[in-house]
């Protein structure tokens, strides 16, 4: 199978190791990976604030850089949302971009059944994106049959054991833009969030989402923690190297 | 959120251990409301039914309200037609000095809160007590209520206790609960008494029966209403519901999602006045037929006000209600005030224009 990665501007910008794993994961899953390096942001940040204007040119740019390939993959919940679920209310008529995340493109299209080693206690972080927009999960606020995709692709993993925290699917007070405009309640999330898996005895946060961990690894090292953030690629990269 | 959210919510963010009392007793009732939900089976469906129905009616919302008039009417009430605020404040104001009231009980009403009426009245000698206790609390201390469902829940037992021995005389130092509630019963047993007019709000309006919903854990709106002769229930256009059928759907949603019990303890009907008394309904617009022409806005008003969106939001339990500066706070409040309290957007942005000038030329 052959994709073509999507990869966040601040993912590649600020944390190029979760790109670089997410293309090493799928390659050792025997994928062909594109990167096609004229992509740009998605648009999200504008959209989000309500700039949809300038979200547009942004929008159709994402559509013609990817219009040849089948599969795109992301390892973002949000951007990938964004992608799916946000361009065609931007684009009316336009087609849709074969988007997935990457938990959900290992879990419900690749299916390959992951072995490795990752010998430690780990708090899953559900990002809000990922869990409501993409439905990576089951999230707590409705009654459905509990699920977790991302749990599911752990749970193949030795040694890997997960925490069960007190508040499930709390936000993490990232939310982009809002942790700008809202400093003080965002970080009063962040804290309560790491907490909760301090509590919980983890010894990795892991989550499909960069941009909530990297909220919370600015606390954690602004606090002196020990407690370490991960990405889910990186994560899976390690433990099936 | 609303502009100035993130100073104001600094009085709760900066002091971390109320803070975390605060976004726990509000989680708490969260947890309730998942306990409550889970030995309703069919609830998402029921969810879905719920906005199914509110969605119906507020396509046919004139029908409904014309057919709700018609028999409200045959049934002995007075309906008022109010376009906003104002017009509402001045119908109630007329209703009670046609009829020499000085004494008011009310029950909670966050549309009155909405029209500010409690200060229109008041500025017209007219004295006003709202009977819920969390509502007499901020009234007290003549603060807005902070959260739609529990008025007072930014406030600790001790500050209440304080307040009370101030306003009621109640033991310094006093903050027993249970002793705090019999203190504010006694004290609004005798404001019962005296009143001469009861206003309630009004949860459902039932088009086919002319009849008016409203639910309370205290009994409050039957008593305001069975002892002084006048009722007067205030609604927003959006209360209706179609038919008895449709209530029920309601009526099994609302409770739990509030406050995880399986329905209120009172659950008051009223289908015209009673025997000698009179009863007026005041259904009013202020700005809910704009936010029904916006097609992006319009589900906001299917919110049955049942706060389960504030117990959930991990903003509003770390920010308190009052931060947000509005009538109705939290997530959907920040919906709701966006249509109330701003100009409209304009349609395309200068870049968007100046882009369409250049295509043009």
């Amino acid at each position: 199978m052959e994709v073509a990665l999507f990869i966040p501007c601040y993912v590649d910008q600020l944390y190029p190791q979760v790109g670089m794993a997410t293309a090493t994961l799928l390659e050792r899953l025997g994928v062909k990976v594109h990167f096609p390096e004229a992509q740009t942001c998605c648009g999200q940040p504008m959209a989000n604030s309500g700039f949809f204007d300038d979200a547009r040119p942004l929008a159709a740019r994402m559509l013609r850089v990817f219009e040849p390939y089948q599969v795109v993959v992301c390892p973002s919940g949000s951007c990938t949302s964004m992608v799916r679920n946000h361009f065609p209310e931007l684009l009316p008529g336009a087609p849709r971009l074969p988007v997935y995340e990457l938990v959900e493109f290992l879990h419900d299209v690749l299916k390959a059944p992951l072995r490795g080693r990752f010998p430690f206690r780990v708090g899953l972080h559900q990002s809000c994106h990922g869990l409501r927009e993409l439905r990576l999960g089951s999230g707590s606020e409705r009654l459905v049959p509990a699920f977790s995709k991302t749990a599911d692709l752990l749970a193949g993993i030795e040694g890997l054991q997960l925490v069960e925290l007190s508040r499930s699917d709390e936000c993490c007070g990232f939310g982009g833009t809002f942790a700008v405009t809202e400093e003080a309640v965002s970080c009063a999330m962040g804290r309560d969030r790491i907490a909760d898996h301090e509590r919980a005895g983890a010894e990795v946060i892991a989550g499909g989402d960069v941009s909530c961990l990297m909220h919370l690894e600015g606390l954690l090292r602004r606090d002196g923690k020990r407690l370490r953030t991960m990405h889910v690629a990186e994560l899976l990269a390690e433990a099936t190297a | 959120m609303t502009a100035g959210h993130p100073r104001r919510a600094l009085q709760l963010v900066q002091n971390p251990e109320r803070l975390h009392w605060h976004d726990q007793a509000v989680w708490f009732v969260r947890q309730k409301r998942d306990i409550a939900r889970s030995f309703v089976p069919e609830w998402e469906e029921l969810r879905s039914l719920a906005s199914q129905i509110k969605a119906h009616a507020l396509s046919r919302l004139p029908d409904y309200l014309e057919q709700f008039e018609s028999r409200a009417k045959a049934a002995g009430a007075v309906v008022h037609w109010a376009r906003d605020a104002d017009e509402h404040n001045r119908i109630v104001l007329s209703l009670l000095r046609e009829r020499g009231v000085t004494r008011l009980v009310k029950s909670k009403s966050m549309l009155t809160e909405e029209c500010k009426l409690n200060e229109h009245l008041e500025a017209h000698g007219i004295e006003v007590v709202d009977t819920d206790l969390g509502e007499r609390i901020v009234q007290f201390r003549r603060e807005p209520p902070s959260h739609i469902v529990m008025p007072a829940i930014h406030l600790k037992k001790e500050e209440i206790g304080a307040l009370f021995h101030d306003e009621l005389g109640t033991p310094e130092g006093l903050s027993d609960p249970k002793a705090l509630a019999e203190a504010a019963r006694v004290h609004m047993r005798e404001k019962f008494l005296a009143a001469q007019a009861g206003l309630t709000g009004v949860n459902f309006a039932i088009a086919s029966t002319g009849g008016v919903v409203v639910c309370t854990n205290e009994g409050n709106a039957d008593l305001g209403t069975s002892l002084p002769p006048l009722h007067i229930a205030c609604m927003g256009v959006e209360k209706i519901v179609p038919s008895p059928r449709e209530l029920a759907v309601f009526l099994r949603l609302l409770a739990r999602s509030a406050t995880g019990q399986p329905i209120t303890t009172y659950t008051s009907h009223f289908h015209g006045p009673k025997p000698g008394g009179e009863m007026h309904i005041v259904i009013v617009d202020h700005g809910r037929s704009r936010i029904l022409a916006r097609p992006e806005f319009r589900a906001s008003l299917k919110c049955i006000r049942c706060a389960a969106c504030m117990n959930t939001c991990p903003v509003y339990r770390r920010s308190g209600g009052h931060s947000y500066g509005v009538t109705v706070p939290g997530p959907i409040g920040s919906v709701l005030a966006r249509q109330r309290d701003l100009p409209p957007m304009p349609r395309k942005s200068f870049r968007a224009q100046w882009r369409d000038r250049g295509r043009a030329r």
